[in-house]
Formats: C-alpha cells, structure tokens, sequence
C-alpha cells in the first residue's frame, strides 16, 4: 500500500494553492498516467483520492459503543492522508520502484515534487501448511 | 459491432422477459432472479462459439425454468417451506410446455420488475444493484467493477435486496393505480441516480468499467418504451439525453472538468440534443409539469444555445423558479440565484445566495462556495472569490471537482 501523507515535517514543497493552474493540470495528468500504467500492467488493485482534513472525522466509541463523533479539521495535526494506492506487485522492490515513480509528480516549475510516499505491505493470510 | 457485443445487448434485452415468466409461474423473484443469471451466463458462453439459437428467448426461458426447478428442489429439501411449496409446481415437472411458453411469450413484465426493484422500501444503493441486475441482465461482477466495490460485497447487496422485497411481502404484480405514482416516482428516482453515478469520474481503473450513463438511458428507453404517455418518464429521457449529449466535452485532455460555458460546443452530440429537445417539447404540453421535464427543459436551453453568450438566460431563469416550487430543494434555489445573476447581474444573484445561509442543509456544502466564488469572479472581485474557490475544494468530495476548483483559485490569485 503507498500512502501519499501530508506532514508538516515532511513535506517541503508549497501547498497546492499557490500553484499556476499548468502547474496543477500538468500534477493532475502525471497522475492520471499513473493510473493508467498501473492498471496496464496489472498492478493495480485500488486507488483513491481522500477528500480533505476538513470533511474528515475522528471516531470513537463511547457510552454502550455509541460513536463519538469528533469533527475536523485537525488543524492542530497538520497531518493527513490525501490518497492512496494498493499495488499488486511480483516483488517488495518493485512496489518501491513504483513510489519512486510517484513521488516524481510534477509541481511550481514543473519541477518533480519528490514528495514522501509510505510503502507498507498489505498483511496476508498465513501459507497453507502442506 | 462483434457478434459477442451484438449477444450481450440481445441478453440484456431478454433478461427481464425471461425473468418475468419465471417470476410469475413460480411466484418467487428471488430464486427466480438467480435462475435466469445463470441462463445469461450459459447463453454468453454458448452462444457466441455454437451459434444462437433459433428463439432465443425460449432457449433462454428453457434453461432458466430447468434451472429454477432444480434450486427450488434443493431448497426444498434443505427446509421445507410450506407456504412456498404449495405454490410451487411438482419437482418432477423438467420443462416448459410449448403452449404455455407461448402464452408467457406474449407477457411484458419489464415495467413490473422496475416497480419490485425499485421497491421505496429499499436503499437507493440496494435498489440500483438489482435494478441493474434484473432489469438490466448485467453479471455482479460487471456492476461491483462499476461501483468499485469488491464482488462479494456487491452480491450481498443484491442478495440482501432481494430478501427485503420478499419479506415486504409485494407481490409480482402491477400495483393498484392508486400506488402507481407513488412507486413510479421511485422507479425515477433510481435510474436517475444510476445515470449521474455514471457521471461522476473516478479516479480509479476505468479501463473495462460499465457505462452506466448509458445503462441508465437503456433502462430509460425501456420505460418510456412501456409508458409513452407519462411526461415525467418522458422528461427523465430527455434530460438524460440533452445531459450525455455534452459528455465528451465534459473532460479536457488531463481528465480535467470544463465547466459548462467553456465547452466546445462542437463536440456535443446532435443527434442526442435533438432527440431530448423533440421528447421534452412533446411532453412538456401535455402536462402535468413535473420536476424532470421542467430539468430537461433547462438542459434543453443550454444546449440549443450556439455559444455560452447567446444561452437564454431569462427563460432559464424562469424554468429555475418553476423546479424551485415543485422541489424546494435548496440545490434548486442555488443553481437559480446563479442564474439571476447570469440576468439581473453578479450583486443579484449574491444577495439571492445570501438568503441561503441559513439553509442548514447547505451548510458547508461545497457548491454554495462554489457558486458564491463564481460570482465573486463575475463582480470583480478575485480576492473573495479565490477564498470561497479553496473552500468548496477543501470541502467536495469529488476529485475531479476538486481540480477544477483549485484551478480556478490559480487562475486568479
């Protein structure tokens, strides 16, 4: 699974919003390549886009399980998921390959962003004995 | 057109027929419902590589009643159920009399199975897999692709749908004039949601994705087809048509959205428009006016419009106020203020959308910023603009919708 998060921390380019509209469709058709490919070679298996911090909500069960419904944005987090991807890839390397690739999207300038993608495998059913 | 395409369009067409007789002889839908499944499933196989039968139709009902016969004898035996079997016919009957499927060919029961499976008491979501399963012939696999979600979830869906039907009890027949209306509206609503479902660009694998605004206007045509007299049924088509006639300028060459007044016009479909223009014109006198047509007949304006500055912003206008004392929906309230502002300028439809506010179900919705940036675009006012633009992006849950947005915001910061 590539997690695209959003940090603070680690995230060193400028937000979306100061961006040239070339600038952003040029970032929204590298990603539509990316798509592509992926489905082209058979590796993909789910991909989405995750609407924003502000339509966000944090949960948690409280009296007699009842949810407990905390609102965003989280403001104070300054942390989100803005979308991701489950890969069907032959080796560990290549679902690497790929985030490198992702993280290549273009951004101000044309520039690529370089920005940080999490690699973390899906866990799986344990290997049938005999 | 490939033979295997021109089989698939002939078993989505038949689908409904065929589970119509079965439904009716067995008065089961449920089971029913699965026998002629895999009847599409063996004829999809079949035809293609041995050639298609003669009549079709009773090839189909043939395999289907055989099938249904050995289902019921397997539930049968699993649990008797003697409401059910009493109404069931004796397990050793294996094939249709020709004189009776005779008979049952001459039946239409399509209208009947939109009206089960769009039954008011199903979810929408329900309503709209076994919609497109029963009426519309289509595998799960086909319909999970097209809502991306994993099959076993979506033939849960079905399963639980059809579950609800029997335990509500209705049986497998035109209701009473009286509820008719009632139902039909239903039945509406439903293909109308499959059709905008069908506009709603996704990110994801759309290679081998099912067209389902096309699904949508099949089912349309087939209703309409059984119901020519009924304006609103009428009006559904037509919207539909004059709203896909646009679709391929809908997307520029990133997938991103162009917003309706800067489309090429060159590229919408004519033959699309004019049949949605001549539907809508026909239906529109005849009354009674409901929320559909009087759509279709906006949509019908902006597409007989050869260019954005010529559209007949005062008739649309007129046509908003008309759908907002139909529906007095808050959505039909804003796209109205926008056109008031398209007739009566920007500071008009600003202070229309004002009277919004306090809408609570508007509250935070993305296309109150988004109308509101739009005029604050047209008053000259980029600064206010830019600041609703990033909020209603910050808020659609709709990518595409969110590029478009941000794009906007771009354009004029």
């Amino acid at each position: 699974m590539l997690l695209m998060q959003f940090s603070a921390a680690g995230t060193d380019f400028p937000s979306i919003h100061t961006w040239t509209p070339e600038e952003i469709r040029a970032h929204i058709g590298f990603m539509g390549e990316v798509n592509a490919k992926l489905v082209a070679d058979g590796e993909w298996v789910d991909g989405q886009g995750l609407a924003g911090p502000a339509q966000a909500k944090i949960v948690r069960a409280g009296a007699g399980g009842a949810p407990v419904v905390t609102e965003g944005p989280f403001a104070e987090t300054k942390e989100f998921l803005a979308g991701y991807w489950i890969v069907d890839t032959d080796t560990p390397e290549r679902a690497v390959e790929i985030a490198a690739w992702v993280s290549t999207a273009p951004g101000p300038g044309g520039e690529p962003l370089n920005m940080p993608i999490e690699v973390h495998p899906v866990m799986s059913a344990p290997a049938q004995d005999g | 057109m490939t033979r295997d395409a021109l089989t698939e369009d002939l078993l989505r067409e038949l689908a409904p027929q065929v589970l119509g007789v079965l439904a009716r002889r067995f008065g089961d839908f449920a089971t029913a419902e699965d026998a002629v499944q895999e009847a599409l499933l063996a004829a999809a196989t079949q035809w293609p590589r041995d050639g298609r039968p003669g009549n079709p139709r009773g090839w189909l009902i043939q395999v289907a009643y055989r099938r249904m016969v050995e289902l019921v004898r397997g539930e049968q035996a699993r649990r008797a159920r003697e409401d059910l079997a009493a109404r069931r016919e004796p397990a050793d009957r294996r094939s249709v009399p020709a004189a009776e499927a005779q008979l049952d060919a001459d039946r239409d029961d399509t209208l009947v199975l939109l009206l089960l499976c769009c039954h008011p008491a199903l979810s929408s979501a329900s309503a709209i897999a076994l919609t497109l399963r029963a009426v519309g012939g289509l595998g799960t696999a086909e319909i999970a692709r097209a809502f991306l979600v994993p099959e076993p979830t979506m033939a849960q869906r079905i399963s639980r749908a059809k579950q609800r039907i029997r335990d509500s009890g209705t049986p497998f027949r035109m209701p009473a004039a009286a509820d008719l209306t009632a139902r039909l509206a239903s039945v509406l609503h439903v293909l109308y949601l499959v059709f905008t479902e069908g506009h709603v660009a996704s990110s994801g694998d759309r290679l081998h994705r099912l067209d389902l605004a096309h699904e949508a206007i099949r089912l349309t045509r087939a209703l309409h087809a059984r119901l020519p007299d009924d304006s609103e049924v009428t009006g559904l088509l037509a919207l539909m048509l004059l709203t896909e006639a646009r679709s391929a300028a809908r997307t520029g060459p990133s997938g991103e959205l162009v917003p309706l007044a800067e489309q090429d016009r060159g590229r919408w479909d004519a033959a699309a428009i004019a049949e949605g223009v001549a539907l809508v014109t026909r239906a529109l006198p005849r009354g009674p006016v409901g929320p559909y047509q009087v759509q279709a007949a906006i949509a019908a304006l902006h597409d007989e419009a050869p260019s954005a500055e010529a559209t007949d912003w005062p008739q649309i206008l007129a046509l908003y106020e008309v759908l907002e004392g139909l529906s007095g929906s808050p959505v039909v309230a804003l796209n109205r203020a926008v056109a008031s502002a398209m007739v009566h300028g920007a500071a008009a439809g600003l202070a229309a959308l004002a009277a919004l506010d306090d809408e609570a179900r508007l509250a935070d919705h993305h296309r109150l910023h988004a109308a509101r940036a739009h005029l604050y675009e047209m008053a000259g006012d980029p600064d206010r603009a830019v600041s609703h633009y990033r909020s209603a992006a910050a808020l659609t849950a709709s990518l595409p919708e969110q590029r478009y947005l941000l794009m906007r915001a771009a354009r004029l910061s």
